[in-house]
């Protein structure tokens, strides 16, 4: 029986087998791809009892956390207005508290990259939950109010009916953050990320808006009508988007700042909040791989201007949903390797 | 016997929308006018028959085949000897025994060696020669393999009295080769569809020529296979080298006559049976009837007559309403090899299910249910993907059927729905290696099974080149390598063993040192001798029993 340690190792395997089974030859193999779920699904369910047992332990420190996302909210580098709502009246109070933190958590970095490069091994500290709390709370406390002209839209065909539907997607979760937004919302967010990941992030950096997000064409189809589908599809889809391989690419970057950040238990709701998320995005993945085999994936090479921001998104969800990992459960089994 | 059938489903027509990207889904060939071969040459040919059956001139009347499968036509499954009357009941009994050549049937009685190997010695093995398919014809002449590049081998053995050695059985040559699929692409789904060959079934043989079943994912087609040993001489208007005469210097007229040629096989598809399946096909089966076949995809069963080609009846759907239910997908179907109403199908959950086409039209509802309760202290995170069952196949006689699933093969009488007969483990040493073997994606593998002539012994593949094979009766297990360093003529193979842990014994192997990129999925039993096709990644060996 494996324990769940190999349980995220599991979980990024199955996601790579998926992603790369968009590119072979034949199509989506519907059989492979829903043994592949059944995995996922299993993994899921051991690393979320997991992550359940963790968080009973760590009540008592939810009042802490509370305020250290406060504090992380105020940073001076964050000019979005997600911070503006968190009251002024914090602004101080964080800020010292930031900069009490900062310094630990540099430390720490270092210290555990080097665990955090070793897929399966325990480390014993935890991961900071701060930064991904922080920026899950943003997320959470925005209003889920997006421009529908930021929508996108998919053009779908049902493989059998051969019927086609033009769904304009607009994702919405209201716990989960993040809708369509426009870039410039994007851009807040990454350097909101850069200051929590303390990752040197190049042109873009991860986009820190979970699960939920309208995709442009070409991929996975909308079953349509119902909301909730339409941002567990389009979690999928941004799964299954082509900047998937930038992920995977970025994932022993943000590791390593993500396991940089030692310090911090997790404020239970917070907590449950990604984990939300990351339930709400492997149930829909375990929906979706039936569905893509069903509906069939279009390659189109007009859809490369859109790897970029899907790759950001997606980044940002995992890194999200990685928070809870605490004490001895290693974050950095997280890698796609 | 003639099937009722009762309401049919058409498959959907596809539907051009504006905005998509124009295109036309790739067109099959139709079928070709079938040429009428005439019947007393099939008796002439094949007076010789393979096992001691019997077969008067007197029995071969009804129409000659003008149709693939005119129910006029009295039908004779070529590996039957017990039956002899011209009319086989459609619940016929079950075959008798066969007398096998050679000694005892029991997989230790018998002395396995090599005969042949088929397929290019380097390692370095071509995508497209990748073998997916091994059949053998229902006399066990003609022994069929499909590969991933689309093409189809046929090999004919030869005559016993031809060989040198008096006790060898004939040694298997190529026959015809052709290209059965092509690589096609489907313009409005924006999917390629492979080439390769997923199943070939041969079907019983009623005239000269030899057919065949062969499908890729999408599209199955039927071959017809012919000799031409004569050819016409003498045309009135035409030169020996085809260049024409002028009329006016014609002065005789005289009747061309046939004058014997250079055997030459051809190949020709005479149905093409397409756009059926919206998921990729899996399995074909003939029915007993040698009039209908289906075809099954991953959610659906289509019943096709071999005469008609634009039109299938859907006879299992389990597609959901809502494909994000979807739980277990379709992985084989076979039809019952004496009734033509009973068909099975095997699911990725591990369940099969027998269903009978005469209680409805659509058979999802099925008859018999057969689950075996799983061991709850077997779990893992890959408990449903080594519980997907890769294979069924109906015994000979018709009571018994097998299954195979990743670690074990397992026996089922149709009378008894709750658990297996007999359980064999195949290599039971993996299921502590089922993580790295999720990784290297060996655990998908799809490993085929097959029956003995007489039912008493079962084989199947397992890596490093192994095979296996069970003995019922006696509990008995064999493992065999195929190789290229035992390809000896004639020589005996060694048993092999594989060591599961603790100290590993001389000649014994470990599981870690196991190749996994040397699989045999595909096996084949003859008909009737002790006669095997074993295939590995590239190459067909054949086996067959030694015979004192």
């Amino acid at each position: 029986m494996e324990c769940a340690v190999d349980a995220q190792t599991l979980i990024s395997i199955s996601l790579r087998k998926i992603h790369s089974s968009r590119t072979q030859r034949g199509g989506i193999r519907l059989h492979k791809n829903l043994l592949v779920s059944y995995v996922l699904r299993n993994a899921r369910q051991l690393y979320m009892s997991e992550k359940y047992a963790e968080i009973y332990r760590m009540q008592q420190y939810e009042e802490v956390m509370t305020v250290c996302n406060e504090i992380q909210e105020l940073d001076p580098l964050d000019v979005s207005e997600e911070c503006a709502e968190q009251g002024e009246e914090c602004a101080e109070h964080a800020a010292t508290l930031c900069g009490a933190l900062l310094p630990v958590q540099l430390h720490a970095a270092p210290a555990c990259a080097v665990a955090a490069a070793a897929v399966s091994s325990p480390h014993g500290e935890d991961a900071c939950k701060e930064p991904e709390m922080s920026f899950c709370r943003n997320c959470c406390s925005e209003p889920c109010d997006f421009s529908s002209s930021s929508c996108s839209r998919t053009t779908v065909l049902d493989l059998d009916t051969h019927v086609v539907t033009t769904v304009e997607n607009g994702c919405l979760h209201q716990d989960c953050c993040q809708g369509a937004h426009g870039h410039g919302h994007v851009q807040t967010k990454k350097r909101k990320v850069d200051f929590c990941y303390y990752a040197p992030e190049p042109e873009e950096g991860p986009d820190l808006t979970p699960c939920k997000r309208a995709r442009s064409s070409d991929e996975l189809p909308c079953p349509g009508s119902e909301q909730l589908d339409t941002s567990n599809i389009s979690s999928l889809i941004s799964m299954f988007g082509s900047g998937f391989t930038e992920l995977v690419s970025r994932q022993a970057d943000l590791e390593q700042s993500v396991n940089g950040h030692m310090n911090g238990q997790l404020c239970s709701k917070q907590v449950l909040a990604s984990l939300g998320a990351w339930t709400r995005a492997i149930v829909a993945m375990h929906q979706r791989i039936s569905a893509s085999a069903h509906l069939g994936v279009f390659e189109k090479q007009e859809q490369q201007h859109c790897v970029l921001p899907a790759a950001d998104r997606l980044q940002g969800h995992i890194h999200s949903s990685v928070t809870p990992v605490v004490d001895s459960v290693p974050l950095c089994n997280l890698s796609m390797w | 016997m003639r099937l009722r059938l009762i309401g049919c489903r058409a498959p959907s027509c596809p539907a051009y929308v504006t905005g998509v990207l124009a295109g036309t889904v790739s067109v099959c060939m139709t079928s070709v006018r079938e040429g009428v071969a005439p019947f007393w040459k099939w008796t002439e040919k094949r007076g010789r028959e393979r096992g001691g059956t019997e077969r008067s001139g007197a029995e071969r009347e009804g129409a000659p085949g003008a149709s693939g499968g005119s129910s006029k036509a009295i039908h004779h499954p070529a590996a039957s000897p017990a039956n002899t009357s011209p009319n086989p009941a459609p619940f016929a009994p079950a075959r008798s025994t066969y007398s096998m050549a050679g000694a005892g049937v029991g997989s230790n009685d018998v002395q396995w060696c090599f005969s042949q190997v088929k397929g290019a010695i380097d390692d370095d093995v071509a995508e497209a020669d990748i073998i997916s398919t091994v059949e053998f014809n229902h006399s066990g002449e003609l022994l069929a393999t499909g590969d991933k590049g689309g093409r189809v081998v046929i090999f004919q053995q030869e005559q016993e009295s031809k060989t040198g050695h008096p006790q060898s059985r004939g040694e298997y040559n190529v026959y015809s080769t052709f290209q059965s699929h092509e690589p096609e692409f489907d313009y409005l789904k924006s999917l390629e569809i492979e080439e390769k060959i997923n199943k070939i079934r041969w079907l019983p043989q009623k005239n000269a020529a030899q057919f065949l079943l062969s499908t890729n994912d999408k599209t199955i087609k039927l071959w017809k296979i012919s000799e031409r040993d004569k050819r016409p001489e003498g045309y009135n208007l035409k030169e020996e080298d085809g260049r024409y005469r002028d009329p006016s210097t014609v002065t005789t007229l005289r009747v061309p006559v046939f004058r014997p040629m250079d055997l030459m096989v051809e190949a020709s598809p005479r149905r093409v049976f397409a756009n059926a399946h919206t998921y990729h096909i899996n399995s074909i089966s003939v029915n007993s009837d040698y009039e209908t076949y289906l075809s099954a995809d991953d959610l659906r069963i289509n019943l096709w007559h071999l005469e008609v080609t634009d039109r299938s009846f859907n006879i299992v759907d389990i597609k959901p309403a809502n494909m994000e239910e979807l739980t277990e997908v379709i992985t084989a179907a076979e039809f019952h090899p004496n009734q033509c109403n009973t068909l099975v199908y095997s699911s990725s959950k591990g369940t099969i299910r027998l269903c009978d086409m005469r209680a409805a039209a659509l058979c999802d509802k099925h008859s018999k249910l057969f689950e075996e309760p799983e061991d709850p202290s077997n779990r893992s995170f890959f408990s449903e993907i080594i519980s997907s069952i890769s294979d069924v196949k109906f015994s000979h006689s018709g009571r018994y059927m097998m299954t195979r699933d990743y670690l074990s093969i397992k026996i089922w009488d149709l009378n008894m729905e709750n658990r297996p007969v007999e359980t064999y483990q195949v290599h039971e040493y993996l299921r502590s290696k089922l993580c790295s073997l999720y990784e290297n994606d060996c655990i998908f593998d799809k490993f085929e099974c097959c029956w003995n002539g007489n039912d008493s012994v079962v084989m199947t593949g397992s890596y490093n080149n192994f095979f296996r094979m069970f003995e019922r009766g006696h509990r008995r297990d064999l493992t065999l390598e195929a190789s290229r360093e035992s390809s000896k003529p004639r020589a005996t193979l060694k048993p092999r063993k594989v060591c599961a842990g603790g100290k590993r014994k001389k000649d014994e192997i470990s599981v870690d040192s196991l190749d996994f990129n040397k699989k045999i999925l595909h096996t084949a039993w003859h008909p009737q001798d002790n006669v095997i096709a074993v295939a590995t990644t590239n190459n067909l060996y054949i086996f067959q029993d030694k015979i004192n």
